[in-house]
């Protein structure tokens, strides 16, 4: 196993510990990772028995929903594929009106490492005004990250452009490995964006004055099937998660009243 | 201008204006979709029926020959047309987007509640807070 470059991982029994009193679930967007799915949702619970797990099946045509649903997670079968966006959202709603505390999002391909949600909640117990804590692949010294080098070029050109925008250093604006608190589960079960969303979120999160930080993680390559990015779909994304972030910045902001930190409705007009 | 074209044009225009009332007597077409249609067809008509319109209009925004302007006004009107079709298409896939979200969170619950027995095999069902309905409170200031 590779070092960190960074503070070994925060020792688990301790955020146990302080995440106890909270309902919690992990998120797990999955479609066709019938090979993993299951050993995401049996780590997840070897992190943390008290996690809830839903699974949200984006029109798998295999085996994934029966899978998770054997294993007694939440299984929410969307009846067609909706994409990544509109998939994750749907867990936020089932977060939101079950009245989860806090959500971790973890992929269902298995790229992400459950036992290192230890990290995100310590960041996030660390900061309680960390409304959103992203696993950020980026931090880590090594420089193994197993993707094409235009993938990751796109990666630094959006972590590049909204580090301008939210004037707050973003290294990893593409990762999926997140964790939410209860505002920011209210602020995207109302509204999350479409296709590539993770990197509009990061903005959207911004605009309405909520935080997040970054820790690092480490990623690996998927444990199987086929990822839903193929090489045809990067020029489409980077152009669309272009367009996506320009006209963030000239969307509707919300509006903040005073005393009022971090609303999560917004108002038409600039 | 030969009568001919333009009894023509005419008997054309009116079978169009015919076709969609029909179609929104038949609720295959809703009037808020029609109305576009209808205003287009209208239009037509007039200069169907007014010879002179096409001339005067293209002399006003000096356009030299007359069909020209009439091509134009064709484009532009169905531009409007489609850009307004992907806006409804937005907002539809946007509704249909909600609907399967609850769909799939309705399903869900469902088969949970069909399924005691898969439960109680797992330990105690845990209690579930009552759902808290997300568009009750939307736009609503904090």
């Amino acid at each position: 196993v590779a070092e960190l470059a960074e503070a070994p991982a925060p020792p688990r029994d301790a955020v146990l510990a302080q995440i106890a009193g909270l309902r919690r679930i992990a998120i797990v967007p999955a479609l066709n990772e019938e090979q993993t799915v299951g050993r995401v949702i049996e780590e997840i619970r070897a992190f943390d028995p008290g996690f809830d797990i839903v699974v949200v099946d984006d029109g798998s045509t295999d085996r994934t929903a029966g899978l998770a649903a054997d294993l007694g997670a939440h299984v929410l079968r969307l009846p067609f594929n909706l994409g990544i966006g509109g998939a994750v959202q749907t867990g936020y709603r089932f977060a939101f009106e079950r009245a989860y505390d806090i959500a971790v999002q973890v992929d269902g391909d298995g790229q992400h490492d459950p036992g290192e949600i230890a990290r995100l909640e310590a960041a996030m117990r660390k900061d309680p005004s960390v409304d959103m804590v992203c696993g950020s692949r980026f931090m880590t010294g090594e420089r193994a990250y197993p993707a094409p080098i235009s993938r990751r070029t796109g990666i630094h050109l959006f972590a590049f452009l909204l580090s301008r925008f939210i004037r707050e250093r973003v290294s990893d604006p593409t990762s999926g490995f997140r964790l939410y608190n209860r505002r920011a589960i209210d602020l995207f079960a109302r509204d999350y964006p479409h296709d590539y969303p993770e990197v509009e979120a990061v903005l959207m999160l911004h605009h309405h004055r909520l935080r997040m930080t970054e820790v690092p993680v480490r990623m690996y390559s998927r444990g199987g099937g086929v990822s839903s990015i193929g090489a045809g779909k990067s020029a489409y994304y980077m152009i669309k998660v272009l367009l996506a972030l320009f006209v963030g910045l000239a969307r509707a902001r919300p509006v903040v009243e005073p005393g009022d930190r971090a609303p999560v409705t917004a108002e038409h007009g600039i | 201008m030969d009568t001919r074209i333009q009894i023509l044009a005419l008997i054309a225009t009116g079978v169009l204006l015919f076709i969609v009332l029909e179609l929104v007597r038949r609720r295959r077409l809703q009037e808020r979709y029609a109305l576009l249609w209808l205003v287009s067809t209208v239009f037509l008509l007039i200069l169907a029926a007014w010879r002179d319109a096409l001339t005067k209009v293209a002399d006003l925004v000096g356009i030299a020959y007359p069909p020209n302007a009439l091509f134009f006004l064709a484009f532009a009107a169905i531009l409007v047309v489609l850009l307004h079709f992907s806006v409804v298409i937005s907002r539809l896939s946007d509704q249909t987007k909600i609907l399967a979200q609850r769909l799939a969170m309705l399903d869900e619950r469902l088969r949970r509640q069909e399924a005691p027995v898969l439960l109680e095999a797992e330990g105690e069902p845990e209690p579930e807070p009552e759902p808290e309905p997300l568009t009750a409170r939307r736009f609503s200031p904090r």
